[in-house]
């Protein structure tokens, strides 16, 4: 039964001619409206397209929601209120921007904690690649140095 | 007969890949010349037999021989006969074919190429190359065989996608594989490296210059793609995160790192064990991108579960792979020897905060692109990761990378001098700044902190890079001063071509303006200081499709500016319909126009966009690709082979 909703999802996905949005004309009172009208339908996915966001779809889906999402929108209401009615109705998976919860923790931190930990390798790198600064050297080596310097002397006008 | 002709060169290939693989590999760890000697005959063998392969896939193409099931699902009769050369990589068998094809050229062009190098690394360069065409040369001959008869033969064929019916993605597989497969090459290099136990320095110097123009290719592929998906699917978008363009995107953001990091390696001795890391990771995410391509799990991860075959086949041979050589690099990187030091302010430390940027921004893509899989698999249930993740997680993690990019090359190797630095730079800082403010605030009209910070950030990497370029003609006194070496200068173009990239993504995302309309036919509707006058549709017929072709005169003023003619085409084959957006490029500007629905009476609805700098984004990329093939063909390399050679030969 599952795989056979699964060819008819399939078959469905590859005949949607997923090349073209479709264009509404749209009225807006006044430009800000219009901006979260794109915003909203950006973020937000067509459900039976294979990756595409409601703006960029032509599915009759996608067009229904734009309708619904324009709708609501000319009703007043906060876009919070917008998302939080199409993901009660289909889910996560209708967002393009995933909520922040214990199944997408590692989603959200994995890179930042990745990075906070390269941070901590990078300066142990650092500590252990500086070239060390050379010591003065002791009175010992000091004679040591001397010797030689006047082994040299010494060797020289010989040679 | 051609098609069985290609089945048998495949075969053949097969073959060949195999003596390319056992008889050096075995022959260098034995110590046997004569089978080291295998090397080179056996990878030319084999590139020409794959050039007969697909030649022959492509003349089933050109002969319309629709008993090859291949050419009957992907073709037809009328379809013009660039597109029928082009429907040759148009699907699943034609595309792997491609694959193998290029890493035979890419074998072969080793074999080449490679004179200066010992003949025992280059058998095993070879012999890594060929265990690689083996694999997927087996993969092509179980599972996706292109030359499959279809008999009796239809009358006809079913078409090439319309998408695909198209020059920007004609053109585009083939440069993005050269670029793909092209991470072949400094895996193989790496490989060998490790198996011959000495990873010293001159492994990184062979490869650099085949890790620079694979990178270049990869480069041109994802900017052709991109330039592909803007004017034909995505309603001026140029960038989806679709987990198909992050498939290709991964393998450059490491090889980007690994170019960077072959730099360091070559020149100081440093991050040795690093590089070779880097190169497996580049390969194996080339061969993961192939994985999700091409299984069919990214449709559903059900698809993938009811039709695992090839999926499975490749996902045992990415594992053979990484495992493979994630094991041997366990095995030998603990003892390279890495002594070389330096100062927490070098250009070595920069480089290397480069690299660990660029891993991590890799890291989050894959997350990015792999989470929602897993997360179905494991029935945790179904999320999307669209754009606005990568926005929130991505940018910040790659902003770091522009305001360096420009510094780094100003920081001396081993230990800079940060306040030499300073008095460099400090103008600069204002200047960027200033420059960013005055082009929002005067011609776009309106400030945004995003906008110019963007800006500001790309008028510093772009004056950062040329800095000592001016340096160097003002201290020396004019032109004698700029004679630098190639890779000098490709690097150079290369950052200047990041400040171009950013420039472009910066405009053209904040002060792109868009606008859908009813217009009858001598209606006109005006959009960012342009008058769109429609003057109707007309009916015309094409080689494969019927379409209604609108015309819009724009005009700027009393100027005509552009006569844009977008279409609607209906492609009877695969009963498809498919929006051709006709656009008025410049570098300032593109008018871009798409025809929506026929309304009520000769009205349509019609979408209009004015998107300025949107070719700076390709522009950019495609001034990287030079910078990249310009590094690659610095003398530097082709000395070092002179070198090499007059060294090995006995005097």
């Amino acid at each position: 039964m599952k795989g056979r909703y699964f060819v008819l999802l399939l078959f469905f996905v590859l005949s949607v001619p997923f090349v073209h949005a479709g264009i509404e004309v749209r009225e807006f009172p006044d430009a800000r409206l219009e901006q979260r009208y794109h915003r909203l339908i950006g973020e937000l996915r067509c459900l039976v397209c294979q990756n595409q966001s409601l703006a960029d779809s032509n599915a009759d889906l996608a067009e229904d929601l734009r309708d619904e999402v324009y709708a609501m929108l000319m009703a007043g209401k906060p876009d919070r209120e917008i998302v939080a009615f199409l993901v009660a109705r289909y889910g996560d998976f209708v967002l393009y921007r995933p909520p922040v919860k214990k199944t997408t923790l590692l989603l959200w931190l994995g890179p930042f904690a990745a990075l906070l930990v390269a941070g901590w390798v990078l300066w142990r790198i650092g500590k252990a690649r500086t070239p060390e600064p050379a010591a003065p050297l002791n009175e010992e080596e000091q004679q040591k140095v001397r010797k030689l310097l006047q082994q040299q002397n010494r060797e020289e006008p010989g040679s | 007969m051609i098609a069985e002709a290609g089945h048998l060169a495949l075969i053949f290939a097969l073959l060949m890949a195999a003596l390319q693989a056992v008889f050096p590999l075995a022959g260098a760890t034995l110590g046997m010349p004569a089978w080291v000697g295998v090397a080179r005959p056996a990878a030319r063998a084999q590139s020409l037999f794959l050039l007969i392969a697909f030649g022959c896939l492509v003349q089933s193409f050109v002969d319309n021989d629709f008993s090859v099931l291949y050419v009957a699902e992907h073709s037809n009769s009328a379809l013009p006969l660039f597109y029928r050369i082009a429907a040759t990589w148009g699907a699943h068998e034609g595309s792997v074919l491609l694959w193998a094809t290029i890493l035979g050229l890419w074998a072969g062009a080793v074999s080449l190429f490679s004179r200066g190098l010992s003949e025992v690394f280059v058998a095993r360069v070879l012999g890594v190359l060929g265990l690689v065409s083996v694999g997927i040369l087996l993969f092509i001959l179980f599972t996706s065989n292109p030359f499959e008869r279809l008999l009796p033969a239809p009358l006809d064929g079913r078409d090439l996608n319309p998408l695909l019916q198209d020059f920007g993605l004609a053109v585009h597989p083939p440069m993005l594989y050269m670029g793909y497969v092209g991470m072949a090459v400094p895996f193989s290099f790496a490989i060998a490296a490790l198996l011959s136990g000495s990873l010293d320095i001159a492994w990184a110097r062979w490869s650099r210059p085949w890790t620079l123009v694979a990178w270049a290719f990869l480069t041109l592929g994802i900017t052709l793609g991109s330039w592909w998906a803007y004017y034909e699917l995505g309603w001026g978008g140029w960038w989806f995160w679709d987990p198909v363009e992050n498939a290709s995107f991964m393998p450059w953001l490491m090889a980007t790192a690994l170019i960077h990091s072959l730099a360091v390696t070559e020149k100081r001795g440093a991050f040795k064990a690093w590089t070779v890391l880097l190169a497996i990771f580049a390969f194996s995410l080339s061969l993961l991108g192939m994985f999700l391509v091409r299984s069919g799990i990214l449709v559903s991860v059900h698809a993938f579960a009811n039709d695992p075959e090839r999926g499975l086949f490749i996902l045992i041979f990415l594992g053979l792979v990484i495992g493979g050589s994630l094991l041997l690099y366990a095995l030998r990187a603990p003892t390279v020897k890495d002594h070389a030091r330096f100062h927490w302010f070098s250009r070595e430390s920069l480089l290397l905060l480069n690299n660990v940027l660029l891993v991590i921004a890799c890291a989050s893509v894959l997350l990015g692109t792999l989470y929602p899989l897993v997360l179905d698999a494991l029935g945790l249930g179904k999320i999307s990761v669209g754009p606005p993740y990568f926005g929130s997680v991505f940018t910040p993690l790659t902003a770091p990378l522009f305001l360096l990019a420009g510094i780094g090359p100003l920081v001396a190797w081993r230990q800079g001098n940060p306040s030499r630095l300073w008095r460099q730079v400090r103008w600069l800082i204002p200047l960027s700044i200033v420059a960013a403010v005055v082009l929002t605030v005067l011609w776009f009209d309106i400030g945004q902190i995003a906008t110019v910070a963007g800006l500001s950030c790309a008028f510093w990497l772009a004056t950062t890079s040329l800095l000592p370029l001016w340096q160097r003609f003002r201290h020396r006194k004019g032109l004698g001063g700029l004679r630098q070496p190639l890779g000098y200068y490709g690097m150079t173009l290369a950052h200047f071509g990041l400040a171009v990239f950013l420039v472009g993504v910066t405009v053209s995302n904040h002060f792109s303006i868009e606008k859908t309309v009813r217009l009858e036919t001598g209606e006109s509707a005006t959009l960012g200081g342009y008058t769109f006058l429609f003057e109707g549709v007309r009916e015309i017929e094409g080689p494969n499709y019927t379409a209604r072709e609108g015309l819009f005169t724009v005009s700027d003023g009393d100027r005509i500016t552009a006569r844009l003619r977008p279409q609607k085409r209906f492609y009877p084959v695969q009963r498809n319909v498919m929006t051709e957006a006709a656009i008025d490029p410049s570098l300032a500007r593109d008018i871009y126009v798409a025809l929506g629905e026929s309304l009520e009476g000769d009205a349509w609805s019609v979408r209009l966009y004015v998107k300025p700098a949107i070719r700076w984004i390709w522009l950019g990329g495609l001034l990287m690709m030079t910078g990249g093939f310009l590094a690659a063909a610095d003398r530097r390399y082709r000395l070092t082979v002179k070198d090499e050679t007059i060294v090995t030969t006995p005097a």
